[in-house]
């Protein structure tokens, strides 16, 4: 079938809730379509807040919130875009407050506002109370809103329609997707004048993650098999306290309300690292402590882990501003935080590189002064590049409604402005590529099943491409893709029907993961320096000279890889040494 | 320990009503129930289909019945459900929604109720600049209801929504409640028009089977019987 709307939106989450939001406010035919239910999407997974300078609780000033973002992304973010995200920060929350989130409250009834790692006032002088949130359930009680609102605003919802491709017309424009729809097992065609990707984050890629099993970053597949660039993808955050083996994670928000990380010595050896700011350092600078503390023999009774110790901070505490995670310790851990440490490592949690955007979302080819036509990005598939080389915890949602609106705005006046051209026409067969990919799968027999393939990719990006990488450790992530290609390619599934075949999407899946996990392995092997998340044992210093740039990735998808370079963008902060 | 799993099991394009199929899975007592389903469908059984996301009980996908009662799978941990070594664990879909594939059902008429409730924050009063003000005390009236992942786990326990699939059912009267009851709202008497009714609220028989399904352990009843009140009161 074919449908055919000014926009299509690829993803529900909150980046493509709120591109929804406002595209349709702005008068576009928005149709959403997602593999979740927009309500599964993994943003309200997000825990701990939301950051804006309210000045809520003390002083503060969007300024600080900028400063404190250039920094945490080691310099490698655009200042440009990080002032838009910083300065229109507290209109946003107000905005969101205004559509209904429920947001925790202080005393005076308004917003609460808690301190996060890496927030601090006056340029560094201590940390401050910026991230606004709802307990330990902020991304849940953002992501519900906006779909309520979508609900009231009639937006057209497609669920459990997984894209596989975009529609490109021989000029470079994209007018369309290709969708796979669950239920049935139809292939159909989107016909659009715009399409938005907003697919959200990758972190199944590597064995440990907060991530959810659908963030498998098809969006980023897609737009490099089409051809397109993605920027500065070796730049990967671990999340410091994901729970000990299974990386489910626990808020940063834990350490904002006092909790404190403590060695097998019961040493808080954060005061080590980060005098001033210590537990709320940033996470790539607090992942990389905890693994160097392991190493020296200070895990927990030899393991791999260390504890969060929340037993100071108090039931209280926990049960108002913390139930969710206080749940989840004794749920999965069997721990119970108000009485005894958490067992925690770093996980997977967040992917700094992703589409290359301009401020109003639209798809960059890669230089600034190039776009591509009909396509936008937001969210944590995108990169603006508001977070760099680390993202600050609560900039990613803020990200989202940010830069998604400012998606929703430029796609309603583009529509506008196009109103009166037609849908530029669609290829011969949109559907085949897809349509030849899946019967392929469908009709193979012999093979290995997608777990095989799927272990073995999580297992090389966990050894060699997380916290700590080097040149030996690198070239054989990057040699394994191949291998891992064929595999992916030659993968069989059991399930050959048409009704709800969740496997065949896994064999997809897995075949997309290859192409983008190479993008990883392949950027961090060639970035010769260490920045931010992205930390090289052999070369173990920030390089500003030769690295003070963002890395453009472009594959054919059959291991042949090039990378080009784009200015990072400074406006008011000059690159300092990153102390804490 | 080895555990048998039976799985309810239904193919709309092969069978012309559910069966029972049983796996022989290994397992530890830390493991939840969602990574027993995993491992048949990745190692054993790849036809076998559910939803599931998060994995960690916030995404609503995996609510299920699980020894016959509506659990979230991945919240459920073996040692909750089984003593030990050779016992079988029992999953079923949610009951009382038509179902698509072995534990996948259709929720589509779960979502129409709750598009019924108008779930969405009225209030035509022009917003202040800043936030609009609420206590704490006012905001907890209404955060354990904010909690709700709409899973289901809920009105799929409830014998009133079994015996009339028109009943709004909890899910979507928490909704309600949850709007109706924040202090920002000003739109209780259009949505009260929608659950102070016979497919509304009246059809809660305060039964509990709703409070003892909810994985965020969220106390509906109570809510619901608040939402009565009001709505009582808002007819004087
Ligand atoms: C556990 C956890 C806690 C976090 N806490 C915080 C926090 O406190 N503060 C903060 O700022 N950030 C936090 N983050 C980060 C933040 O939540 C995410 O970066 C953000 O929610 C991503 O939103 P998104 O809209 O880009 O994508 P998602 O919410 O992941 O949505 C992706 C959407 O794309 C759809 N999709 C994907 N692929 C396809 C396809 N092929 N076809 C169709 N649809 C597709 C999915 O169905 C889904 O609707 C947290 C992240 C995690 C994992
Ligand atoms: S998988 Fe998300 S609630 Fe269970």
């Amino acid at each position: 079938m074919i449908f055919s709307h000014d926009v299509v939106i690829v993803g529900a989450g909150g980046a493509g809730l709120m591109a929804a939001l406002y595209a349709k406010e702005g008068g576009a035919d928005v149709a959403v379509v997602s593999k979740l239910h927009p309500l599964r999407s993994h943003t309200g997974a997000a825990q701990g807040g939301i950051g804006a300078a309210l000045g809520n609780e003390e002083e503060d000033n969007w300024l600080w919130h900028t400063f404190d973002t250039v920094k945490g992304s080691d310099y490698l973010g655009d200042q440009d875009a990080i002032e838009i995200m910083c300065k229109d920060a507290p209109r946003t929350i107000i905005e969101l407050e205004h559509y209904g989130v429920p947001f925790s409250r202080n005393k005076q009834g308004k917003i609460s506002q808690r301190r996060f790692g890496g927030h601090t006032r006056n340029f560094g002088e201590a940390a401050v109370r910026r991230a606004c949130h709802a307990a330990d359930r902020t991304g849940h009680a953002i992501m519900h809103t906006l779909y309520d609102q979508c609900t009231r605003q009639g937006v057209r919802f497609y669920d459990e329609y997984q894209v596989l491709d975009l529609i490109m017309t021989p000029d470079g424009a994209c007018n369309g997707a290709v969708a796979y729809e669950i239920l049935t097992g139809e292939v159909h065609t989107f016909h659009s004048k715009i399409v938005c990707m907003a697919t959200g984050g990758y972190g199944r890629a590597f064995k440990t993650t907060s991530n959810a099993h659908a963030g498998t970053g098809d969006g980023l597949a897609m737009v490099l098999r089409n051809g397109l660039p993605l920027e500065d993808m070796e730049f990967v955050q671990f999340h410091p306290t994901g729970l000990y083996r299974l990386g489910i994670l626990i808020t940063e928000g834990a350490r904002g309300e006092g909790g404190i990380l403590r060695n097998n010595d019961g040493e808080r050896f954060m005061e080590r690292y980060a005098p001033t700011v210590k537990d709320l350092a940033p996470r790539d600078l607090v992942s990389q402590c905890m693994y160097k503390e392991i190493r020296a023999g200070r895990g927990i009774n030899g393991k791999e882990h260390l504890y969060l110790d929340m037993t100071h901070v108090g039931e209280e505490v926990l049960l108002k501003k913390l139930p969710e995670i206080t749940i989840f310790s004794r749920t999965y851990m069997g721990v119970d935080p108000i009485t005894e440490p958490i067992p925690v490592a770093p996980t997977c949690h967040y992917a700094m590189g992703g589409i290359p955007t301009n401020f109003n979302s639209q798809v960059e080819t890669g230089n600034r002064e190039a776009i591509v036509p009909g396509l936008y990005a937001a969210g944590e598939c995108a990169c603006v590049s508001v977070h760099g080389a680390n993202r600050l915890g609560t900039n990613s949602l803020l990200d989202l409604v940010v830069f998604g609106r400012r998606a929703g705005m430029a796609m309603a006046q583009e529509i506008e402005e196009r109103r009166r051209e037609r849908k530029l026409p669609l290829p011969d067969a949109p559907e085949k590529r897809t349509r030849d990919m899946l019967e392929a799968i469908l009709s193979r027999t012999e093979g290995e099943p997608v777990v095989n393939v799927r272990t073995d990719l999580q297992q090389s990006m966990m050894d060699n491409v997380s916290v700590f990488r080097n040149d030996e450790t690198l070239s054989t992530a990057v040699a394994d893709m191949e291998g891992l290609r064929q595999r992916a390619r030659n993968v069989v599934v059991r399930d050959k029907g048409k009704a709800f075949n969740t496997e065949l999407m896994d064999a997809v899946e897995i075949d997309f993961m290859v192409d983008y996990a190479e993008a990883i392995a392949a950027g961090a092997h060639h970035r010769t320096e260490s920045r931010g998340a992205h930390s090289r044992e052999d070369y173990d210093k920030r390089n500003d000279d030769e690295w003070l740039k963002h890395t453009i990735y472009q594959s054919d998808c059959e291991g042949n890889f090039e990378f080009s370079y784009k200015d990072v963008v400074i406006t008011r902060f000059q690159p300092k040494e990153r102390k804490y | 320990m080895k555990l048998t799993v039976k799985i309810k099991r239904y193919n709309p394009e092969k069978d012309t009503a559910p069966h029972w199929q049983s796996y022989e899975v290994p397992a530890e007592p830390l493991d939840s129930a969602l990574a027993l389903l995993l491992h048949i469908k990745w190692h054993i059984d790849g036809t076998l289909t559910f939803r599931k996301s998060c994995a960690h009980g916030i995404c609503g996908s995996d609510a299920m019945q699980i020894n016959g009662e509506n659990k979230l799978a991945c919240s459920i941990l073996v040692q909750d459900i089984v003593k030990g070594d050779g016992d079988t664990i029992t999953f079923a879909p949610l009951p009382g929604s038509p179902v698509i594939k072995d534990l996948v059902i259709d929720q589509t008429r779960f979502f129409e109720k709750y598009r019924a409730v108008m779930p969405w924050l009225i209030n035509n009063t022009p917003p202040p600049e800043k936030e609009r003000i609420q206590s704490p005390e006012d905001f907890d009236l209404i955060e354990d209801a904010t909690k709700c992942i709409m899973c289901g786990a809920c009105t799929h326990s409830c014998p009133s929504t079994w015996a009339d699939p028109d009943y709004l059912g909890p899910a979507a009267m928490l909704k309600a409640y949850r709007y109706t009851l924040d202090t920002r709202d000003e739109g209780s008497d259009e949505r009260l028009g929608v659950v102070d009714s016979k497919e509304g609220l009246w059809k809660c028989y305060t039964i509990f089977n709703c409070v003892q399904a909810c994985p965020k352990e969220i106390d509906i009843t109570r809510w619901l019987s608040a939402l009565k009140r009001k709505s009582v009161t808002a007819r004087l």
